[in-house]
């Protein structure tokens, strides 16, 4: 969909390193404005990484990460959040003493528009109607499903043009991994980017426009998403099909 | 006697507890004891003496001159001190608030001497006579001020946004970055209200006591410190509720068992109430986050 735009994001050899072991090896990639991409690859292939970079939380970093044509390598995380990226990481990161209005008033901590920052509220209310019913409860009583869709609520109070998430299907019943994938296409429709990393390759795949598979630090293959559900590396690997 | 040891005991756990206030909400956010935090109420104590006697201004304007600028150091000890350190191992800012306590003592013996000093205030001496217990102005002046402080940082922190994005910090400083909170920031305003409350600490010790001297900060340290694990660290509520009981145990041994042993009774319900129950009254069992 959209795929002349113009990209979004764009990353180009980024490098990350953890003492001596470096995590990420040159890699580039971009996303299109409008676009869902998928990062696949196992676990610790270096995806969770590669988010936490873009959202400014690596500082020792090679490589640059332009976001709508600025560069936001050297950025700290909370104003690549105010400058339109917002991120739902791993394991959700609801913050569990406080109560989902709070994680939700949170969201929009950036922002200073009041009465459209309580329209919103109504709309991820919409999106998701269990989060209304448990408003005045702890994020942390709440059950993995309805945690991860406070998460992508909480991030798209900030209005994001580019939502970064990190294995939203993880420890999820199928069921709701099915629903949160709805909302995520919901919210794409809406106009927000999305740069989706996943082990779950199956589902990124079936949502994205087009994947990355990235295997020990570096992207191995690039394609649109259709190729790749059919590409027989990523059937054999990550699909379990083999020929 | 029994009431009267109450009134003394909740006199003496209020500052207790402002005290602990700074050591549980920077240790909330960043895991660490700020060892320095003692004798940053010892100066809070020195700067209200200075405005008050030097500069002669009313008390209550020594209050605010002293919260602001101890509130300032607390900032620049941050910035100099701990910062630098934040990816170091726990060990190292431990090391370096012990360089920072004798930095701030050997500075307020350089200005101020090393002699005790008195309090030039008539405020505080009056005394009043309620049933059986007798009390004092700066009694008073202790309880309802320090109940004004704690309520006012509990509606600031419950209530505000950016009493909430501290909250959300302390829950978990990545996140909180992650939702665009300047998590920096947060940590120095952690340190500005805990330096600003132990001042006020400090200034109405000193009145109470009639007695200021750079090592002060020492014994009022421990103890404070000592509230904030018993109520349980890194819990605001925790930190008054500690605060409190160590007053009144400490007024009631002293009273009732023996005034040499009123330290040695505190510390003994410490190590108690830490084998029953190692969070504190008040703290949160540390959850292994996956």
């Amino acid at each position: 969909m959209m795929s002349n735009q113009q990209a979004i994001l764009e990353i180009e050899q980024l490098s990350v390193s953890y003492d001596a072991i470096k995590a990420v090896k040159g890699i580039s990639l971009h996303v299109k404005q409008g676009e869902i991409v998928a990062l696949i690859g196992t676990n610790g292939s270096g995806k969770t990484s590669t988010l936490q970079s873009i959202s400014g939380l690596h500082k020792n970093n090679q490589g640059t990460i332009r976001f709508e044509g600025k560069d936001i390598t050297k950025l700290e995380p909370h104003k690549i959040v105010a400058a339109g990226i917002s991120q739902v990481p791993e394991g959700r990161g609801v913050l569990a003493d406080l109560t989902v209005l709070e994680n939700l008033s949170l969201g929009a901590y950036v922002r200073k528009d009041k009465k459209n920052i309580a329209l919103d509220l109504q709309s991820m209310f919409e999106l998701f109607p269990r989060l209304a019913e448990r408003k005045k409860q702890l994020a942390g009583t709440m059950s993995g499903g309805e945690q991860q869709m406070l998460a992508i609520a909480r991030a798209l109070m900030a209005r994001p043009k580019l939502l970064l998430l990190d294995e939203p299907s993880m420890g999820l019943a199928p069921i709701i991994v099915k629903e949160i994938f709805q909302a995520i296409k919901k919210i794409n429709k809406d106009g927000v980017s999305i740069l989706l990393v996943e082990q779950n390759a199956n589902m990124a795949l079936s949502a994205a426009d087009r994947g990355y598979v990235m295997e020990t630090g570096s992207i191995v293959v690039e394609d649109v998403a259709e190729n790749l559900r059919s590409n027989d590396i990523v059937k054999s690997v990550y699909l379990g099909i083999s020929n | 006697m029994l009431f009267q040891q109450i009134t003394n005991g909740l006199t003496i756990g209020m500052i207790y507890a402002l005290i602990a206030l700074g050591y549980t909400m920077v240790y909330g956010i960043l895991k660490i004891v700020n060892f320095a935090h003692g004798d940053i109420y010892m100066i809070g104590s020195f700067l209200g003496l200075f405005f008050l006697k030097e500069l002669q201004v009313p008390l209550f304007v020594a209050f605010i001159f002293s919260a602001v600028v101890t509130a300032l150091l607390g900032i620049t000890i941050e910035r100099a001190a701990y910062r630098p350190l934040r990816k170091a191992d726990r060990i190292v800012p431990l090391i370096s608030a012990l360089g920072v306590s004798t930095f701030l003592i050997s500075v307020a013996q350089l200005i101020w001497g090393t002699e005790m000093r008195p309090f030039p205030t008539s405020f505080g001496s009056k005394t009043y006579v309620v049933g059986s217990v007798t009390i004092s102005e700066i009694q008073i002046l202790i309880l309802v001020l320090s109940c004004l402080l704690m309520v006012g940082l509990h509606l600031f922190v419950k209530k505000t946004k950016i009493g909430t994005a501290m909250r959300a910090t302390s829950i978990n400083l990545t996140n909180a970055a992650l939702l665009g909170i300047n998590t920096n920031r947060m940590i120095s305003l952690a340190f500005a209200i805990g330096s600003a409350l132990a001042a006020c600490a400090g200034i109405m010790v000193g009145i109470y006591y009639n007695a200021v001297y750079p090592t002060m900060g020492y014994m009022a340290g421990i103890n404070a410190f000592t509230a904030a694990v018993l109520g349980g660290i890194g819990s605001i509520p925790g930190a008054m509720l500690g605060g409190v009981l160590l007053g009144l145990v400490e007024a009631l041994a002293g009273a009732y068992i023996s005034t040499q042993y009123k330290s040695v009774i505190s510390f003994a319900i410490l190590i108690i109430v830490l084998l029953i129950r190692p969070s504190g009254i008040l703290g949160k069992k540390e959850i292994n986050k996956v």
